[in-house]
């Protein structure tokens, strides 16, 4: 609201300025000298003509002589094929297909005549080398633009389709140029070009250009520029470049591994910090964690079903819905099962294992076995490009950081308030706990109904990474219990570490092993590990008793 | 002590009694008895009943362990699919050049996949024994290298289970694979005949049917010998007191060890039995819920006492066939009910409550 | 060709290699008269040092009574003889041949230390005499367990012990059926079965009657001697009734050693348990 009132008094506050520029402008073309209108329309004639050469002298005068606006119109349209000229009188127009009529625009006047039949116009066809030339005009043209976005764009497709003419052009803006971006990608441009020239030193000074560049169209043309180098000195030069540039893409590979390692990791640390806390604290087994989980994730699917107008709140609405939801299930879940279990952990695993069958089966009698879909707000999807190989895409970072406020909200809990208080006690020392006044039973039923709800949470989170299925959750109880057996029991930090570190080492594997073996190498890793240290990460230290 | 050794007695007897006796009689049943007849036994509930044997043999090796040594392996499923998975590699080389492609070596999913020869862990399983040795092999070696580790370690409890779960589930993830060489997500299927017998024929279905009921009694056996020796004792002592069992001297990780391996070959003979009489083996044998639905076998028959396994793992597999068939979706409703039920209210099993029945008349 | 030769010098058949000799420990040797050398053990956890600094010697066929106030160490320090925890610094000794760090729970077990925990751990689901008969020292490996029947004498060993610890009536029933103090000689009873030549008894008259606890510091007396014992008790009335020697351990240090007059007697010790 504020910003846009604020743009709207600049306009109205700024807009006689421009207008008046735009005013001498015009009046300056109109009563400009005779010679340049009627070597435009020349060139427009020529552009009739059926030889390529004539076109392109035709291009070439109207290069000189037409407008930047009306410039860029015939070029463009010359380009997407919609110049055409009458056949009877060889008047060039602009041809727009509206629902089958075509409507014709004169290029001259800029007047709409009327309707004409297609057979009775001739399109202006181009080859090749005409097709770069106008693109070369044209990127010229836009590297002059006012708007910095424009020409960045422009600098880039030169960067692609690197064009030895226009090489002093270059050199001329890059002197002229302020915005910093742009100018950036115009010296690699202009070092691309230079590379090509005959003079050695233009051809080194070029190469100092594009030292660090992480633009794929550098690398490409200077590995083709060594293939064809004869200068030794300069083609060392060159070989140092290359490796430079190259030791450059593997660092931010390894980075874009890493923050993928990340990504996943902070799933795993999601879906199992609830985990940590029913299995750590009070010691029980709940294989419905996943389904847990699966319900927060259905939770977000429903609420999203609710309200399909506004996507984005929903799911900010889902979070605590879910927690309640899965928090709730698992209470009753307490209550009614684990509660007369307490003490015979392998009879808890069996039972929350029927749970889990239950609710498993029952969403998929409630919402059919099919995976539903979650959409996935604008501002989550995307990526920040940080630079032309390294981008991060919105919803994993956004994963990432709200597990870290999962975590850290979920860390305060249970250092400072009451409650978590109450817990960290139940969980050292039962009957001291109780003999102190704090009320053990209510405290496990709270502390389980506190996993489930987290586990809730991250079905919202894997709601934005998935499909919404019935099997949602299985997939994820043995990474989880993985998790919280590796960072070792009942310790958040170690829950946060050991997800964290599998996913990473899940990632870096990847790439040479193939996902499916990766995982197979992470839980042989594991269950090696827990061989090993049988208490995690951090073990609990203390008397062995 | 002698009183409960004679109760046992007793009720192997009657156990032994009546397998033998469905063992001859079903078969019997089957071939002699025209399928006019009222008592006529169709192939295909022989072929069920058979399967339901196996079935209660991997449920008694599942008891032996978690019954009396108190490890509740959930990777009984793995050892139970690597011994089919042996014999199905066996009867896949049956096939020959029967086989859709008509290779006379390669297996037709192997052809499919453009593969010129036979993976090295192929070869030697044209023969049936060894095909048999390996389906006792394999998940023996497993479990072993498995045991070694775990039980050195002293991984026990919940952890244990955990950790055989994840056994079970990076074997299942394995086995999905194309490249692994057993045929991938559709696993091996479309045999023809074991030892020159089709498949299809009755008479190899009883003889099946049959040896599943031999196979079953010798596990009993076995396991019946090991529980009432003293080695049975000292399992016992490890599951309800593992230290003690520790400072009186015994190395309870060579125990737990060798009673798992011995367990682990029952199951993979189970396995072995099982995929002849069904006619395929597919990785989701390896799945978890496999794994866990037998411990819920064994629970609801009872654990240590190894007739009630066998009575839980018929039972609830019945209700599976009747029910998947009648209502495929109360099934899961079902079991996870079953799971509750027995845990909260039956920690005994079925013949827990008998027994306590019979205690208090 | 030289491989070859490496694989004849494999089967050579008058070489034996390190890895076939089993690894025995050698036999208990007293000669010196001292069964239990413990010298500067030290062990912490998380900084807390629960032994410091720790030099006790026991004599053969000795009965030691070892008090002090709680965390003074007396568990950790039986948790180190049986190789449970294994300390920081120091030596353990069992006679003069025998290194009590370098062996593993049941090796020290088979040695010939007994340990009566606390808690009485007896199987609750076995009965009396299932439980002197898996005590029973004789081959433990999986096989010979398998295959074991109980021989004549064997079964006297296990009826002398029964009537030692005076459960000769109930030598059927569930040992989940016994009494707290029933359970205590049961326990007892157990160690003795392993024959061992050095008891470690971590308070056996805890939760006993007195009539309970008498026959206990009977027990105790009788069973020294022939073997030796060490026995860590709060109740000083019991620690009264049954000691030659009295060892005080104070935050993990030998506090003074002496009669259980001296003892009491003791300023120090007065401080220790009284406070300032």
């Amino acid at each position: 609201m504020t910003f846009a009132s604020l743009s709207y008094i600049r306009t109205t506050f700024f807009l006689p300025v421009p207008a008046i520029i735009a005013f001498v402008f015009f009046a300056a073309i109109a009563t400009g000298t005779e010679t340049t209108t009627v070597e435009f329309e020349e060139g427009l004639s020529l552009l009739t003509q059926n030889d390529f050469d004539q076109k392109e002298r035709g291009i070439d005068k109207i290069d000189i002589s037409a407008d930047p606006m009306k410039k860029k119109e015939i070029f463009t349209a010359l380009l997407s094929d919609q110049l055409f000229y009458i056949k009877k009188d060889k008047t060039l127009v602009f041809v727009e297909e509206d629902e089958s009529v075509y409507r014709i625009t004169s290029v001259l006047s800029g007047i709409e005549l009327t309707a004409l039949k297609k057979r009775k116009l001739t399109k202006i066809s181009l080859n090749n080398t005409l097709r770069q030339k106008i693109n070369s005009i044209l990127a010229r043209q836009n590297l002059s633009h006012q708007d910095p976005q424009v020409r960045l764009a422009a600098a880039n497709k030169l960067l692609e389709e690197p064009n030895p003419s226009i090489v002093s052009l270059l050199a001329s803006r890059l002197t002229d140029e302020k915005d910093a971006k742009v100018k950036k990608t115009l010296s690699l441009a202009l070092g691309l070009g230079q590379l090509k020239d005959d003079a050695p030193d233009k051809r080194l000074n070029a190469l100092t250009n594009l030292k660090g560049s992480l633009n794929p169209s550098v690398r490409n043309a200077l590995v083709k520029f060594i293939h064809e180098e004869q200068d030794e000195t300069i083609k060392k030069k060159a070989e140092q470049v290359l490796r430079d540039i190259d030791s450059m893409v593997s660092f931010f590979g390894f980075a874009e591994t890493l923050f993928f390692g990340l990504s996943m990791g902070s799933v795993l640390v999601l879906a199992a910090i609830g985990l940590a806390i029913t299995f750590g604290v009070i010691g029980v087994i709940n294989m419905a964690h996943g389904e847990l989980i699966m319900i927060g994730a259905y939770t977000t699917y429903v609420i999203q079903q609710l309200m399909p107008e506004s996507i984005g709140l929903s799911l900010f609405l889902a979070i605590p819905a879910a927690f309640i939801v899965s928090g709730l299930t698992g209470i009753v879940i307490e209550r009614s099962v684990i509660r007369f279990l307490y003490g015979r952990p392998l009879e808890t695993l069996l039972a929350t294992y029927g749970l889990s069958l239950v609710l498993q089966q029952a969403v998929r009698s409630i919402f059919s076995p099919l995976n539903r879909t979650v959409i996935t707000p604008d501002w989550m999807s995307g990526s920040l490009a940080i630079n032309s190989i390294f981008s991060i895409t919105i919803n994993r970072l956004s994963i990432v950081i709200f597990c870290g406020v999962v975590f850290a909200a979920l860390f305060l809990i249970m250092k400072k308030t009451s409650i978590g208080l109450q817990v960290r006690a139940v969980s050292q020392n039962r009957a001291m706990a109780r003999a102190m006044g704090v009320r053990a039973s209510r405290v496990d039923a709270l502390t389980f109904g506190l996993g489930s709800g987290i586990a809730g949470i991250a079905g919202v989170a894997l709601s934005q990474l998935t499909n919404v299925g019935p099997n949602l959750g299985q997939a994820y109880i043995i990474d989880s219990f993985m998790v919280v057996v590796f960072g070792g029991v009942g310790n958040l930090w170690g829950t946060m570490l050991g997800g964290l570190s599998l996913g990473i080492a899940n990632k870096f594997i990847e790439p040479w092993a193939g996902a499916v073996l990766a995982k197979i190498i992470i839980l042989v890793f594991i269950i090696l590990f827990i061989q090993r240290r049988p208490q995690g990460l951090f073990p609990q230290k203390g008397r062995v008793a | 002590m002698v009183s409960i050794l004679m109760n046992n007695k007793r009720a192997s007897i009657i156990f032994l009694a009546c397998l033998g006796f469905a063992t001859v009689l079903v078969p019997i049943l089957n071939l002699l008895v025209g399928p006019d007849n009222a008592f006529h036994i169709p192939t295909y509930t022989m072929s069920m009943l058979g399967k339901y044997l196996t079935y209660a043999l991997l449920a008694v090796a599942v008891d032996l362990v978690w019954g009396y040594l108190g490890i509740l392996s959930l990777g009984h499923g793995a050892f139970f699919a690597l011994g089919g998975y042996a014999m199905g590699m066996y009867l896949m080389r049956q096939i020959g050049d029967r086989g859709v492609y008509g290779n006379p070596i390669l297996p037709d999913f192997m052809v499919f996949l453009n593969w010129q020869e036979l993976p090295w862990f192929w070869h030697g399983f044209q023969w049936f024994w060894f095909a048999i040795l390996m389906a006792v092999l394999v998940p023996t070696l497993l479990s072993i290298f498995f045991g070694w580790f775990a039980f050195r370690s002293r991984v026990t409890g919940v952890y244990l289970s955990i950790i055989t779960q994840a056994l079970t589930f990076s074997l299942l993830l394995a086995f999905f694979r194309n490249e692994m060489g057993f045929g991938g997500n559709n696993g091996l299927t479309d045999f023809k005949d074991i030892l020159g017998f089709s498949l299809q024929s009755d008479y190899t279905r009883a003889s099946l049917f049959i040896a599943s009921g031999i196979a079953l009694a010798f596990g009993y056996l076995c396991c019946q010998y090991i529980v009432n020796s003293k080695l049975g004792r000292v399992c016992t002592a490890i599951r309800d007191s593992e230290s003690r069992v520790q400072f009186i001297g015994y190395r309870i990780e060579n125990f737990k060890l060798w009673v798992f391996a011995f367990s682990a070959a029952l199951a993979g003979i189970a396995g072995a039995l099982y995929v002849p009489q069904v006619g395929i083996i597919n990785p989701s044998e390896f799945s978890p819920l496999n794994s866990i639905e037998i411990v819920v076998w064994v629970a609801v028959g009872g654990r240590a006492t190894i007739y009630g396994p066998v009575i839980g793992a018929l039972l609830v597999n019945y209700a599976k066939s009747f029910l998947t068939a009648a209502m495929p979706e109360s099934w899961l409703f079902v079991l996870g009910a079953i799971f509750i039920v027995v845990t909260l209210f039956l920690p005994h099993g079925i013949t827990g409550l008998l027994k306590s029945k019979k205690e208090s008349q | 060709m030289q491989p070859l030769e490496k694989m004849r010098q494999l089967f050579r058949r008058d070489q034996v290699f390190d890895f076939l000799i089993p690894d025995i420990p050698p036999d208990l040797d007293v000669t010196h008269g001292v069964i239990l050398y413990l010298e500067d053990i030290s062990v912490s956890f998380d900084g807390f040092k629960a032994i410091d600094n720790l030099n006790l010697y026991i004599g053969d066929g000795e009965l030691r009574c070892i008090i002090g106030p709680n965390g003074a160490g007396k568990t950790t320090m039986m948790d180190i003889i049986t190789g449970k925890t294994k300390p920081d610094y120091g030596k353990a000794w069992f006679g003069q041949s025998i290194n009590l760090l370098k062996l593993s729970e049941p090796e020290i077990a088979q040695a010939g230390i007994g340990r009566k925990f606390q808690k009485p751990t007896v199987f609750e689901n076995h009965s009396v005499f299932e439980n002197l008969e898996l005590a029973m020292a004789c081959n433990k490996g999986v096989l010979p367990t398998l295959m074991a029947s109980l021989s004549g004498e064997q079964h006297d060993h296990i009826d002398k012990v029964l009537e030692l610890v005076g459960l000769t009536e109930i030598t059927k029933s569930r040992a989940g059926s016994l009494s707290h103090g029933q359970k205590q000689w049961l326990e007892i009873g157990m160690l003795l079965m392993q024959k061992p030549k050095l008891l470690l008894v971590d308070e056996p008259v805890a939760g006993m009657t007195l009539q309970e606890m008498e026959r206990t510091a009977e027990l105790l007396t009788s069973l020294a001697g022939e073997r030796s014992v060490i026995v860590v008790e709060h109740d000083m009335d019991f620690v009264r009734s049954i000691a030659q020697k009295v060892t005080v351990l104070h935050q993990g240090r030998i506090l003074m050693e002496g009669s259980m007059d001296e003892v009491q007697n003791d300023q120090r010790v007065i401080e220790v348990y009284l406070g300032e």
